[in-house]
């Protein structure tokens, strides 16, 4: 049975989208069988980054009304074969997803792929809280901002009440995704310290992403950062942080710091 | 960062511009009603199912939006025995 992970956040714009094909690209081209699912009913964009907007039949919504059977939906990417898109529908209204609907919908993906990733629109709303409602784990995609920081807070505690695995009492599974680090300001003092924000959320690193033209460039190709180039720094720790989520035990490094500082404090927090 | 593949590679501007121009091109069609692949899609599949019972997990349809060109394939198995039953 496979892993269902959201990818949420909050706020919008903080780089949910790049990472939910980033990391997917990455599992995927270590040979795990990945979907990603486009939550994002009408305002989808999963499609344009990983460069399928072409070639979209079918949507999430046709299979939730019994217009198209799942299969049918499901794009396959062009350069990892493992590798799968669901995507959201652009025409239609958030109401036409159903609990019942979106739950047979994941239930078979994860009879099929060793990842279900699910990629949250913004807000706090119906979209949100159903992406988040079948996750086994949740990243939390944080920008080293207050308001980003803050909206993260709010969706760590909607992670613990509003999930079947809170209602159930279990555990959710949660990992913050700190993206856009920007070296330069954080030498100045003008961004808030990593550390700051994983004192403050209290949940594990699961990476830092900097901010990068490699991830502009990327999407204006319509291929997933780590497909792109496989050596540039983005795509480096995507694919550290793909493999954290399978279980590895990676020291983090601070982007344009040197090594050894980070070891010390992601040892404090990983427990 | 590696310098010479910095210097070497092709600027990605103009292929978001293109690949923006295109989809709005079909998306602004659709959200007028005309989507005519999505129609010839749906009637091709009704036209189909009125002469055969067609197992809908047998039906792969693609297709591909071009700028000149668009590509729809319904790709559909009929069994033999559905097939004379209908015709019958
Ligand atoms: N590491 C990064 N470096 C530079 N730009 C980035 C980075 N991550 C994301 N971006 C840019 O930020 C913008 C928003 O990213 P993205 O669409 O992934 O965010 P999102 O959280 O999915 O947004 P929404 O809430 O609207 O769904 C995009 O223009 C993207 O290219
Ligand atoms: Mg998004």
């Amino acid at each position: 049975m496979g892993k269902v992970i959201v990818v949420t956040s909050g706020k919008g714009g903080v780089g949910k989208t790049t990472s939910s094909a980033a990391l997917g690209a990455a599992l995927a081209q270590g040979g795990d069988k990945v979907v990603v699912v486009d939550f994002d009913v009408g305002l989808r964009n999963l499609d344009l980054i990983m460069g399928a907007e072409r070639r979209v039949v079918y949507d999430l919504v046709n299979v939730i009304q019994g217009e198209a059977k799942l299969a049918q939906a499901l794009i396959r990417d062009k350069r990892v074969e493992t590798l799968y898109l669901l995507p959201a529908s652009q025409t239609r209204d958030k109401d036409n997803l159903t609990a019942e609907g979106v739950e047979k919908v994941i239930s078979a993906l994860k009879s099929v792929f060793d990842w279900v990733i699910c990629d949250s629109p913004a807000g706090i709303e119906r979209g949100a809280t159903l992406a988040m409602r079948h996750a086994d784990i949740a990243i939390v995609v944080t920008n080293p901002e207050v308001s980003s920081v803050r909206d993260s807070d709010r969706i760590i505690g909607l992670l613990d009440s509003k999930t079947l695995k809170a209602e159930n009492g279990e555990r959710m599974e949660k990992h913050l995704l700190l993206t856009r680090y920007d070296p330069a300001r954080a030498e100045r003092g003008d961004m808030l310290k990593v550390d700051d924000v994983l004192e403050i959320l209290s949940i594990p690193l699961l990476g830092i992403i900097p901010e990068s033209m490699e991830v502009l460039r990327a999407s204006n190709l319509g291929t997933p950062v780590t497909l792109a180039d496989e050596r540039s720094v983005p795509a480096v720790a995507y694919f550290q942080a793909a493999r954290r989520l399978k279980g590895e035990d990676l020291p983090i490094t601070i982007p344009g710091e040197r090594r050894g500082f980070f070891g010390k404090m992601f040892g404090r927090k990983a427990a | 960062m590696n310098l010479r593949r910095f210097f070497t590679r092709t600027q990605s501007a103009p292929a978001a511009r293109d690949r923006l121009q295109l989809l709005l091109a079909h998306e602004r069609a659709s959200a007028g009603g005309s989507d005519l692949l999505a129609k010839l899609r749906d009637e091709i599949l009704l036209a189909i199912a009125k002469h055969v019972q067609i197992d809908s997990d047998k039906v792969s349809v693609k297709m591909e939006r071009g700028a000149q060109v668009s590509t729809l394939a319904v790709d559909i198995e009929i069994p033999f025995e559905a097939a004379a039953k209908k015709a019958a």
